[in-house]
């Protein structure tokens, strides 16, 4: 017991180092990008048509694209650095991200440990099934398997709402979500819209469809608590893109439909 | 950035249930692993030439691949087949086929150290092969590579993070859950750690007294 307490001491010592020097060396993310021409901008490439890998290899999506407009109007290069549900917060807390534009929701908890900009697209999550399973009302969820990614929307939301008999699965990223679905592990899953659109057009043997909205949930770009310049920067370039029209371009391009109002 | 750990600590009810699951996983597929183990350690050294082929085939498949595939395998997989796992039976599966493999190697180890003169021994007492093998061969082979197959039950018991992967609700699991609710990766991450390394001492100083005083200790009184 001894050990374990000196060990417990030591370790909390080193985690508290390693967060002050991490504080004093970057006070300002801005200045940091336009000084290396660089900003390094979070993504997913597990969320069709928000982020995914195209036959050529390389992220494209309604993110991606976001990212280089933003990359673009900075006048820097942009790095993309390919991250999950579950992890990317903390590529944006470890710096490892300047922005993450990765089908993040705003919730109240979230904005306690990261700032958010204004939203730039929409997105809504639901949950799927089989026609042949009767689903009409959350109470239906009970005694039922349902596929979720960890750590996303989705999950808190029906977490939140789901009967105490639900079987919730939780899984590493939206990948896996899926393959569990569409191998017969769950009888439903609960993911984004679009995720959900490609899965039943890949899969008609599923049979599944739209069965209950989780959250209607617009996307934000996330930046580090109290990066302020970056995040006006960022709100200033999304507020341009949506009076030019280029946010509904790009919703149009990959969503089949104009972004619509968004909350700042 | 600040630490603020009883944001972590609030979910201990997660925490615990983590620390349950992997205890219990590791339980499970220890004893099975180390049993699949010895097994394929004797068809490994004494089993009939056909045998060998097919142990050696799976000890090789299994240590030459990733766990995670393994996992993945059972998974998303076996479905495909027919066979469908829940996310718990899937891990339980793969972690014994897993240590199955890696203990069948080390049992083997000690069972080929084995002084001639045993077996020869044994024989003069008119013991049969599977008497020899139980009572003669394994006890002493055990005691020469138990701190290699505790270390290897403990990987084993690490690498149970994995299952986190297929929503097996353990440990890493856990963590990973609280971060992504509350995005206090560093702090669940370090809890975590210090859990894991208490769990790796109580394991590691548990099995060297249970091989001490059941497996080949207590006996020689």
């Amino acid at each position: 017991m001894k050990l374990s307490k000196r060990l417990l001491l030591s370790t909390v010592a080193a985690a508290s180092l390693l967060s002050l020097s991490g504080a004093a060396s970057a006070q300002n993310a801005l200045d940091g990008i336009q000084k290396a021409k660089l900003i390094k901008i979070a993504i997913p490439t597990d969320f069709p048509p928000y982020g995914f890998v195209g036959v050529d290899l390389k992220p494209q999506g309604l993110d991606i694209d976001i990212a280089n407009y933003i990359g673009t109007k900075m006048g820097v290069k942009v790095e993309l650095v390919v991250v999950t549900s579950a992890n990317r917060i903390a590529y944006l807390q470890t710096k490892k991200a300047d922005l993450v534009i990765s089908t993040l929701g705003k919730n109240a908890e979230r904005e306690k440990v990261i700032d958010f900009t204004a939203a730039y697209s929409p997105f809504f999550q639901a949950i799927y099934g089989a026609k042949s399973l009767n689903v009409k009302s959350l109470a239906d969820l009970a005694g039922k398997s349902i596929a979720v990614t960890r750590g996303a929307i989705e999950d808190q939301e029906l977490t939140k709402v789901a009967p105490a008999g639900a079987d919730i699965k939780r899984f590493e990223d939206n990948n896996a979500t899926i393959s569990a679905y569409v191998a017969g592990q769950t009888q439903l899953v609960a993911t984004g819209a679009s995720v959900a659109g490609v899965m039943m057009q890949k899969n008609p043997q599923l049979n599944a469809e739209y069965k209950l909205l989780l959250k209607d949930s617009p996307n934000f770009i996330g930046v580090a608590k109290g990066e302020d310049a970056l995040r006006t920067r960022v709100n200033a370039i999304i507020a341009e893109a949506k009076k030019a029209g280029d946010i509904d371009k790009m919703a149009q391009k990959w969503l089949g439909r104009p972004a619509g109002q968004l909350p700042e | 950035m600040e630490l603020d750990f009883g944001a972590v600590l609030a979910h201990w009810p997660l925490l615990a249930k983590g620390v349950a699951w992997t205890l219990g996983l590791t339980a499970v597929s220890a004893l099975l692993g180390c049993i699949l183990g010895i097994a394929c350690a004797w068809v490994r050294s004494q089993g009939p030439g056909w045998s060998r082929a097919l142990v050696g085939t799976y000890v090789e498949l299994v240590r030459n691949t990733p766990f995670i595939v393994q996992l993945f395998f059972i998974f998303f997989g076996l479905p495909a087949a027919g066979v469908r796992l829940s996310p718990e039976w899937a891990s339980v599966i793969a972690m014994v086929v897993n240590l199955g493999a890696y203990s069948a190697e080390i049992v083997r180890a000690g069972i080929q150290s084995t002084p001639v003169g045993q077996f020869e021994a044994a024989a003069s007492l008119a013991l049969s092969r599977m008497q020899t093998f139980l009572w003669v061969v394994l006890p002493p082979s055990l005691q020469r590579v138990w701190p290699a197959l505790v270390s290897q039950i403990i990987i084993v018991m690490l690498g149970s993070a994995i299952c986190g992967q297929i929503s097996t609700e353990e440990l890493s699991f856990a963590a990973n859950l609280i971060q992504s609710r509350n995005f206090r990766a560093f702090e669940a991450f370090i809890v975590a750690t210090v859990i894991y390394l208490l769990l790796s001492i109580a394991t590691r100083t548990a099995l060297n007294w249970l091989g001490q005083r059941f497996l080949f200790g207590g006996r020689r009184g």
